[in-house]
């Protein structure tokens, strides 16, 4: 679990980044934060493995105030897979760079090469095993830096930005492999300003704007309402932006105003159609 | 007129065991908004990398086939040359800014081309206008958020008035308003100053209804290539797997249900309310 309380943290340029932020976060949700450019996204989940220490309040994980423990035991537990991977790869190919922190945690040599081999699989990056992470392409790289850290089979993951650079079927891949993680009881918090794709996964959603929250809750709840959304500078979802319109020039129909979703959006109309024909 | 085109191009980078594009011919015409999509490592950015010659002049490797900019034989003129006909802004403004200030970023082209000071004062202060970055001159670039840092790099190369702008997914940095803000300057350049804009992206949700051509790449190879109310529906769209519109999805869904929907298939939620007002209000 982690917890914030009443959580600021100032810049040392004098910005102050987060003000007064409480949340929680338990065993197993899965979560999306979201919210304009400089809201405060970024620096909020770098407390969570200890990267930054609050300049007021506190966060647990797990219990453990992040002031008191070491990045090093924190980040066995909490992963971290950066909005840019060039911030992460440094080793000369991909098979290194993924068995780099299994190394570290003195896992044993074969259950690192078990380890790397399902991490590359996963990620369809098994045709670069030997290949540097500098000569691949940006959406490549991306996929590198995760996965080397889901090698390490930590508790809790965190993405920031993880849909950059990624087509179609590798966000696919990725709702799938976060839908899997939910199954096994793990955390899952991503930063994301990719309205279709959190849409698609329906997390728990934490709007942020000038280092608060404005609004937490299940996706289909936030994502459907313009109002709050605009305030963060963030445009519903192709789906609900249909719904809102539909149900504001036809209010008669009381078309069900929280649809962001493909499918259910193909069965609410075809029943409004069905019924009244 | 074809203001980009290639021939038979196939090109390989210098080490790497098979193209990175093969035998692609493709016509971009002169005031089109292109949107070029694909799974990734179809070859998108390699293409891209063709229209201003940073291939072959700065990446070293392998080219067959031709590149016609604005009638130019790419491989036969320089890069500097070619950067007065395509402007080109990547996807993190970060790798692009580096002056003191916003307009000297924006100047920067100029001052290395000679343009004379009054006309460069002249380029510049339109540039920052049309971009909504006037007010922002005197600021440091690497001060600024990213969606305005986004905008100061489109106006650097607006600023050396190209008639093409190739845009490498220039906002997946950006919160979703500052995205659509940049869409819609970019599409106020097509529309308004006849510029010729190239876009990669990815997600089609936000950019498909600005396009009136659109290129899928698939594997090195241009897949689709044409008008994208056609491609976007096409199945071989699904099965390339690329992101297709939800409006448009939608759209699909209702009619194998037998729904009657009328008109072209939309690309965007506008146009697919507007449709379903319509069978809704007159069932």
């Amino acid at each position: 679990m982690i917890e914030t309380k009443d959580l600021h943290f100032t810049y040392p340029n004098g910005v102050e980044a987060l003000r007064g932020l409480t949340v929680t976060i338990r065993d197993g949700e899965f979560v999306a934060i979201m919210g304009q450019n400089g809201a405060g996204k970024t620096t909020l989940v770098k407390h969570f493995n200890g990267l930054l220490k609050p300049t007021r309040g506190q966060v647990l994980v797990d219990t453990l105030d992040v002031t008191k423990t070491s990045i090093a035991k924190l980040s066995r537990n909490v992963g971290f897979v950066f909005q840019n991977p060039d911030h992460q790869l440094f080793s000369e190919t991909v098979e290194e760079e993924i068995s780099f922190a299994l190394r570290n945690f003195g896992f044993n040599e074969d259950v690192v090469e078990n380890r790397v081999t399902w991490a590359l699989n996963l990620l369809s990056l098994t045709q670069y095993r030997k290949t540097s992470p500098f000569v691949l392409s940006g959406g490549e790289r991306k996929r590198v830096a995760l996965a080397s850290v889901l090698a390490w089979d930590p508790k809790t993951l965190i993405l920031d930005e993880p849909t950059i650079g990624q087509d179609y079927q590798q966000k696919e891949k990725l709702r799938q492999f976060i839908m899997q993680m939910e199954t096994q009881e793990k955390t899952v918090i991503i930063v994301s300003h990719d309205v279709e794709f959190v849409a698609e996964c329906n997390p728990r959603v934490i709007l942020m704007q000038a280092g608060e929250t404005i609004a937490d809750g299940e996706a289909r709840r936030i994502l459907s309402d313009p109002g709050t959304l605009a305030e963060a500078s963030v445009i519903p979802p192709q789906i609900a932006q249909i719904f809102i319109e539909l149900g504001g020039q036809l209010p008669k129909l009381n078309l069900p105003k929280q649809t962001i979703d493909l499918y259910e959006a193909r069965e609410k109309i075809r029943k409004i159609l069905a019924g009244k024909t | 007129m074809a203001i980009i085109e290639t021939q038979d191009l196939t090109y390989t980078y210098s080490g790497a065991a098979k193209p990175s594009i093969t035998d692609v011919s493709m016509r971009i015409e002169q005031g089109e908004f292109t949107l070029i999509t694909g799974p990734s490592g179809c070859g998108k950015t390699t293409l891209c990398r063709c229209f201003n010659g940073l291939i072959p002049h700065f990446y070293q490797g392998e080219l067959k086939g031709k590149i016609l900019t604005n009638g130019l034989n790419v491989a036969e003129h320089p890069t500097h040359e070619l950067a007065k006909h395509v402007g080109l802004v990547f996807q993190n403004p970060e790798n692009q800014l580096f002056a003191l200030s916003v307009e000297k970023d924006v100047a920067f082209g100029l001052e290395n081309l000679g343009v004379p000071r009054q006309e460069m004062r002249r380029r510049v202060d339109e540039a920052m206008k049309i971009t909504e970055t006037y007010d922002l001159r005197d600021r440091p670039p690497h001060e600024l958020s990213g969606g305005q840092q986004q905008r100061v790099a489109i106006a650097s190369v607006l600023a050396m008035q190209p008639e093409v702008i190739v845009l490498d997914e220039p906002t997946s940095f950006l919160d979703p308003l500052s995205a659509k803000k940049i869409f819609e300057v970019i599409y106020n350049l097509n529309r308004t100053m006849a510029i010729t804009v190239i876009l990669v992206e990815h997600r089609l949700d936000l950019t498909a209804k600005y396009a009136s051509h659109i290129i899928v790449m698939n594997e090195g190879k241009v897949a689709l290539d044409g008008n994208p109310h056609e491609v976007l529906r096409s199945q071989d769209a699904l099965l390339i797997g690329i992101g297709v519109p939800k409006a448009t999805r939608l759209f699909e869904l209702l009619s194998m249900d037998g729904v009657n929907l009328s008109g072209t298939i939309p690309l965007s939620s506008e146009e697919m309310t507007t449709m379903l007002k319509e069978v809704l209000t007159h069932r």
